[in-house]
């Protein structure tokens, strides 16, 4: 079973990366706005010039 | 400040739609001649290629990888670009992402059909296609990231999040899973045997599921969703949360597709644990999408659009509700093996996926082309097909799994078992049936949207460049904490390299399989490595999909006993690159097949399998009569198992074929004994070999205690 070891490094690192990810994600400030994104992405950034370029 | 102008790039997502159509048609055809296969044998054709051990597999992977892969790629190009106010990073990749990724499918479509195949449920592609895949994930991912970092909207909208998660634990799945040592350009063994490999490739399935099904959709459904109701998300801290919750609990349940087998008891539970776990940020993810329809269920009635993603969602939440409960060891002991888990699994795959696919082709297809849906009937119709046909199919196989697997434990007063297998069998062909019906309606639903969708493109005027402005992002410097504040602004620098790094731990921990070789000694002692026929014999059945229909799993159940033998221990599979444990039972178990019939049986069995189980809706396999035994391979296998550690004599590779073809003779010698005439070289004689030697050597084991008494 020492396979599982290999599965532990294997998962234990991805998880770490997803923790860093995480605390970066907190320090940096992207989730202390919790009601704008929600809204934002609703705006379609059509232009004012409205012309398509094809 | 300054605006700048810039333009989204909808070729790429076109084109990767188009592929999504494509291949939604083509993996639901195969799903339907495999489904017919069922009660039908003969649509195998007697023609290895649409035979369904090697049909199957192309149905899985043409549905998760080809239809789901490009209804991935489309929704993450198109959203990821307005997510982040930015053309992706680079038109070039996103041409080598979408032409590589397409070339995959290709090869892959082709390889299983010919029978190159690894014998790993959904990794079943051989090595060198896991290296392109590798590669264009590689590719996929530096775009992604690229375009991250290019971003004029500083904050990541929480879809990014669940694209990143996805590429990441994908590619770190992808390559765990693919060590494998390469014979010959089309032919690898697993690096990993038996329990440990069982291990692996089923941390990888479930993930496969957890990552390539789970979070890229929900992903798209945080943008679809809002977008297509024009209302934000129910609760954007609840969206977090639960994406936090859910990346970080998913990855340790995968030993729950395991339970009551060799895997040590310890693992199993630990898989139970999590996945019950799972339920909370599952429907989390579930409530947030349907709560953000509260007050907007009027649009429900009206929106084709929205209609696919309700429907959709609670197909998630039943799914995700289900998974837990079926990894309970009490309810998995009656669910696994049998039809109920392929009902679950297309819950999922036609509900969530499907639907989810459904939702946003007839989203996108009228924004890029810049006008209305052709018929909004047409897509109320096609919702409909598939939603009956979604119940036609899952009802019938929960009842037909369920009826099955109380069959089985059935005991007769005297303590007999109650049913002959092939009884709990023909028992079900009604509902095998019904379920055909159910995939083509949902098939004819998929045609008619191809339909919709060709005339609405008819009808519009393509936007190649779609022109958008935004303010680029502001680099805000504090002085104070300048080097901390620069740091984290690059964060998402580091955050690539770090990805890669993953990537590159696959390098460091290829070291370690090596190690690993030595806990391969087996710890039981009568059991042998197999002989060059043997091996031979064992490659063919991978090769035929056998693994498809049949378990090599005899789990410590009174009926699995009764019916099969002694319960299967770790040790007996020590040799076995790879596993062969299976996940269902169209088919008995074969974990102690051999010696229960003679050779003539099973060359018989081969040829025509109702001639020896009338009623059996085995396939034929008639080309392994007349197929040459390729021995040339022999040796350049027995040197790559001696690499992974099994057991043989040094130069043992330059003889085997004189031991091989010894035994093939003194089978060829039985079969004549029973009026068989055969040459001693075809495949079915090593095919023989092995089907007589599976789970043999406990046999021997037990005799001789038993003589010793």
């Amino acid at each position: 079973m020492s396979v599982i070891i290999l599965l532990l490094i294997a998962s234990v690192s991805v998880a770490s990366l997803f923790l860093a990810a995480f605390l970066w994600s907190v320090r940096s400030g992207q989730f202390d706005d919790d009601y704008s994104p929600a809204s934002r992405i609703l705006f379609e950034d059509k232009t004012t010039s409205s012309t398509k370029q094809s | 400040m300054q605006v700048e102008t810039f333009y989204y790039d909808n070729r790429i997502v076109r084109a990767f739609g188009y592929a999504t159509v494509v291949f939604a048609i083509v993996g639901m055809l195969a799903g339907l001649w495999v489904a017919i296969q069922f009660y039908a044998p003969a649509a195998s054709l007697n023609f290895a290629p649409t035979t369904f051990g090697r049909l199957r597999p192309l149905h899985t992977n043409a549905i998760i990888f080809a239809f789901v892969g490009n209804c991935i790629f489309t929704g993450v190009y198109y959203s990821l670009q307005r997510l982040c106010k930015a053309r992706m990073f680079s038109d070039k990749l996103s041409w080598i992402h979408f032409w590589g990724w397409q070339a995959i499918i290709a090869a892959a479509a082709i390889t299983l059909l010919l029978g190159y195949t690894t014998g790993k449920e959904y990794a079943e592609l051989e090595w060198p296609i896991d290296i392109a895949i590798t590669v264009v994930w590689v590719v996929f991912g530096i775009n992604l990231f690229g375009t991250i970092l290019k971003r004029r909207e500083k904050h990541l909208y929480v879809a990014i999040w669940f694209y990143i998660a996805t590429w990441v634990t994908v590619a770190m799945l992808h390559i765990v899973n693919s060590f494998e040592i390469p014979v010959s350009f089309l032919k690898s063994y697993s690096w990993y045997a038996g329990v440990q490999d069982a291990l692996v490739q089923w941390w990888y399935g479930h993930n496969a599921v957890a990552f390539f099904l789970t979070t890229p959709i929900l992903g798209l459904m945080y943008y679809f969703l809002p977008k297509a109701a024009n209302r934000p998300v129910y609760s954007y801290r609840l969206s977090i949360i639960h994406f936090w919750a859910l990346i970080f609990i998913y990855i340790w349940a995968g030993p729950h597709h395991l339970l009551y087998t060799s895997l040590p008891d310890w693992a199993q539970s630990l898989g139970t644990v999590f996945s019950i776990m799972l339920i909370a940020p599952s429907w989390g993810g579930m409530l947030n999408g349907l709560f953000t329809l509260r007050g907007a269920w009027d649009k429900v009635r009206e929106d084709p659009v929205l209609k696919f993603m309700v429907v959709a969602i609670t197909c998630y939440g039943m799914a995700t509700f289900e998974g837990p409960i079926l990894s309970l060891k009490s309810v998995n002991a009656i669910s696994h093996f049998t039809d109920w888990t392929i009902a679950h699994v297309h819950i999922g795959g036609l509900g969530w996926n499907g639907f989810m696919a459904f939702a946003m082709l007839y989203y996108l297809v009228p924004k890029m082309w810049s006008t209305n849906l052709y018929s909004k009937k047409l897509a109320t119709n096609h919702f409909w097909l598939g939603t009956i046909g979604i119940i036609l199919y899952a009802v019938p196989l929960y009842w037909a799994g369920f009826t099955q697997s109380v069959m089985w434990k059935s005991f007769t007063p005297e303590g007999q078992l109650k049913f002959q297998f092939l009884e709990t069998v023909t028992n079900i062909i009604p509902m095998y049936i019904t379920r055909s019906v159910g995939g083509t309606l949902y098939l004819a639903g998929a045609v008619l949207m191809s339909y919709n969708l060709y005339k609405t493109i008819r009808q519009g005027k393509f936007i190649p460049n779609e022109e958008a402005q935004a303010a680029p992002l502001l680099k805000t410097e504090k002085p104070k904490r300048e080097y901390w504040h620069r740091l984290l602004e690059r964060k998402p620098v580091t955050m690539l390299i770090l990805s890669l790094i993953v990537v590159g731990i696959g390098g460091i921990i290829e070291l370690v399989p090596t190690f690993l070789v030595k806990s391969n000694i087996p710890t039981i002692a009568s059991v042998k490595p197999y002989t060059p026929l043997e091996l031979q014999g064992r490659d063919i059945y991978v090769r035929e999909g056998c693994y498809t229909c049949h378990s090599q799993m005899i789990r410590p159940f009174r009926d699995e006993v009764a019916r099969y033998g002694e319960y299967s221990k770790a040790g007996e599979f020590v040799y076995d690159h790879p596993f062969q444990w299976g996940s269902k039972r169209t088919g008995p178990d074969l974990a102690r097949e051999g010696g229960k019939y003679p050779d003539s049986w099973h060359y018989n069995h081969m040829y025509d399998p109702r001639s020896m189980s009338p009623g059996s809706i085995m396939p034929q396999y008639v080309w392994l009569l007349d197929n040459k035994l390729d021995t040339s391979s022999t040796a350049a296998k027995i040197r790559a198992m001696k690499t992974l550690g099994v057991p043989y004599p040094d130069g043992y590779d330059r003889v085997a074929n004189i031991d091989l073809m010894k035994q093939a003779d003194s089978i060829a010698y039985n079969l004549k004994k029973d009026k068989i005439e055969t040459p001693a070289d075809v495949e079915i004689v090593a095919l023989i070999a092995y089907m007589q030697r599976i789970g043999r050597d406990i046999k021997t084991e037990q005799k001789q205690r038993m003589t010793m008494k």
